[in-house]
């Protein structure tokens, strides 16, 4: 059973960042629960139990929103990230679903070709299964406290 | 992220200017010699600089390193309240005095040799003064009162401590001046509570931020996620306050209508795009809590701090120079200690529009690293800075570079140039 749900915790994010990774933003909500949290933050304010993100989503309708300002209203240069997740931690089943633990690595390449490791840390998820598994919350901690110019597409 | 290094030719910087505030000289963004000079008229100069909030620092030995400009500074509660601040350096070879971000102190010990200094940066002790056995130690003539960090005078408005290195610098109020000041309890009138930091590395000059936050004109034109939602255009009501010499600005955008919004088809703007809406657009719901309509105040102090209000978002930014082409931007988001857990949920939501992904700030993110390219070639070409005028008074609209103008009129005095 655990071995089973690790290998669909590991596809899930190997399809989530096949998704980012190639641009294909549209579906990245669709990883999400209606009523869902995703934040984007940083171990310093995750530790002193700090709420803000710099990206603070509580609704799947934000994610969209969040891609359609990144397609129709927001100016940045070209560029596009490759994510390597780590094996997830299983930390627990309750009312509220699974929740464990990820570690990713996420490199930025710029469309002068330079690459750059943009962000590295661990995801914080709750997953609801029913018979797909989607993310009731994911919280992106990022080791450093520190962006590099902006953050525009998810991690 | 540059297409490559940019590492203009400065052993000829032309460090020509012509005269007034419409013009400014693209070397001001490259020249070495100009950012040392900076530190030392401007950074260190008779000005005042947000060091943190009085919230990070409640207790006697609560303390909180920062920097102004090139300087690190230690800024730490003392007793009965008093704040201290100065130099984090140690005054024996130089070493930090303290090396977190944050701490509580009965007193600072620097790590090198065990110099020690009390809360308001006297320098109280030196290991092994007297020597081992009679043997070493300093000479009789040494006397730790003689040696210490340069400190700062402290000041406070609306919970955000500042902190001047210039003894002959004016009050904070007086600095600050009184129509700015106003501007400034209007936001900050409660107790705060910090409810996230980041910090974002900009690829540009610090004076290009500096510009783009006084820069009025840009924000419904590089910004469409305002514009289309109608956060703020010019056809809304507002206009910009402008300190006597300049200094600092506070930009106001008023909830209703003035002009109908045909003048920005007109003008056939990118930026106008009436098919965008949103599937959440809750997350724009504001309340008004200052008693007034403004929905978006800017409030940028000369040199290097920013006061935000964008509806219910609420932030103090600060940027520190890292040579000529990068700055830090030091975002600290607030909310107040008394809010209701829906208010606090709104900030949270309304963050969104400002930081390192927001909505609105993004492409400030990036367009000050657009112009230190886009100049690299250029140190002896000028920018222009007409729109509204060629001077540096308060205005009635936003379709303005009075603000820019303002922070060159003040710049130009301090360094003298």
């Amino acid at each position: 059973m655990s071995a089973e749900l690790l290998f669909r915790l590991s596809a899930l994010n190997t399809a989530y960042a096949a998704a980012i990774d190639s641009d294909r933003l549209e579906v990245w909500p669709d990883f999400f629960v209606e009523d869902c949290l995703y934040k984007v933050t940083t171990a310093a304010n995750h530790a002193d139990g700090l709420a803000a993100g710099v990206i603070y989503a509580d609704s799947r309708g934000m994610l969209m929103d969040r891609i359609a300002a990144l397609r129709k209203a927001n100016i940045y240069e070209p560029q596009a990230y490759r994510h390597l997740i780590g094996m997830p931690s299983i930390l627990g089943h309750d009312a509220a679903g699974i929740h464990c633990e990820t570690p990713f690595f996420v490199a930025r390449i710029m469309r002068d070709g330079a690459t750059t490791l943009f962000a590295t840390g661990r995801y914080l998820d709750c997953l609801r299964d029913d018979g797909a598994l989607r993310f009731v919350e994911r919280i992106v901690v990022c080791d450093s406290s520190r962006f590099d110019t902006l953050l525009a597409i998810p991690l | 992220m540059p297409d490559t290094n940019v590492s203009p030719d400065t052993s000829a910087m032309p460090q020509s200017w012509p005269a007034g505030i419409s013009r400014v000289p693209f070397w001001l963004y490259q020249d070495p010699e100009i950012l040392r000079a900076e530190q030392r008229k401007i950074f260190e100069g008779p000005a005042w600089h947000f060091l943190c909030l009085e919230v990070e620092i409640e207790n006697t030995g609560d303390y909180r390193t920062t920097a102004v400009g090139d300087m690190p500074v230690i800024v730490v509660r003392g007793e009965n309240g008093a704040i201290h601040a100065f130099e984090n350096r140690c005054a024996h070879r130089g070493a930090l005095i303290a090396f977190a971000n944050r701490g509580t102190v009965k007193d600072f010990t620097c790590v090198y040799h065990a110099w020690r200094y009390d809360l308001k940066g006297n320098l109280c002790s030196v290991a092994f003064q007297r020597g081992v056995a009679g043997k070493g130690g300093m000479p009789e003539d040494f006397r730790v009162e003689d040696h210490g960090p340069r400190k700062l005078r402290a000041e406070t408005i609306g919970g955000l401590v500042f902190g001047t290195v210039d003894p002959a610098a004016p009050s904070l109020e007086d600095y600050l001046t009184p129509p700015i000041a106003a501007k400034i309890r209007r936001v900050f009138n409660r107790k705060l509570e910090v409810i996230g930091r980041f910090t974002q590395t900009l690829p540009n000059n610090w004076k290009l931020y500096a510009e783009n936050i006084r820069d009025t004109y840009h924000a419904s034109l590089l910004h469409l996620f305002f514009t289309t939602f109608r956060i703020t255009r010019f056809n809304q009501a507002g206009g910009v306050t402008i300190s006597e010499d300049g200094a600092h600005h506070a930009s106001a955008t008023i909830g209703r209508m003035e002009a109908s919004d045909d003048v920005y088809k007109q003008q056939n703007i990118r930026s106008d795009d009436d098919e965008f809406r949103l599937n959440d657009p809750s997350f724009l719901d504001a309340v008004a809590e200052f008693g007034d309509d403004i929905q978006l105040q800017n409030v940028a102090l000369f040199p290097a701090t920013m006061l935000q209000q964008l509806h219910n978002s609420i932030a103090v930014r600060q940027t520190v120079p890292r040579g000529t082409d990068s700055m830090d931007l030091n975002w600290t988001f607030v909310g107040f200690a008394d809010d209701t857990p829906d208010m606090r949920r709104r900030r949270l939501r309304q963050g969104n529009l400002a930081g390192p992904a927001g909505f609105v700030s993004m492409e400030d993110g990036c367009i000050g690293g657009f112009v230190q390219r886009g100049v690299a070639a250029a140190s002896g070409e000028n920018g222009v800075v007409e729109m509204g005028g060629r001077d540096a008074t308060s205005m009635a609209t936003r379709a303005t570079e009075a603000s820019v103008r303002g922070f060159w009129k003040a710049y130009r005095g301090l360094m003298g140039i």
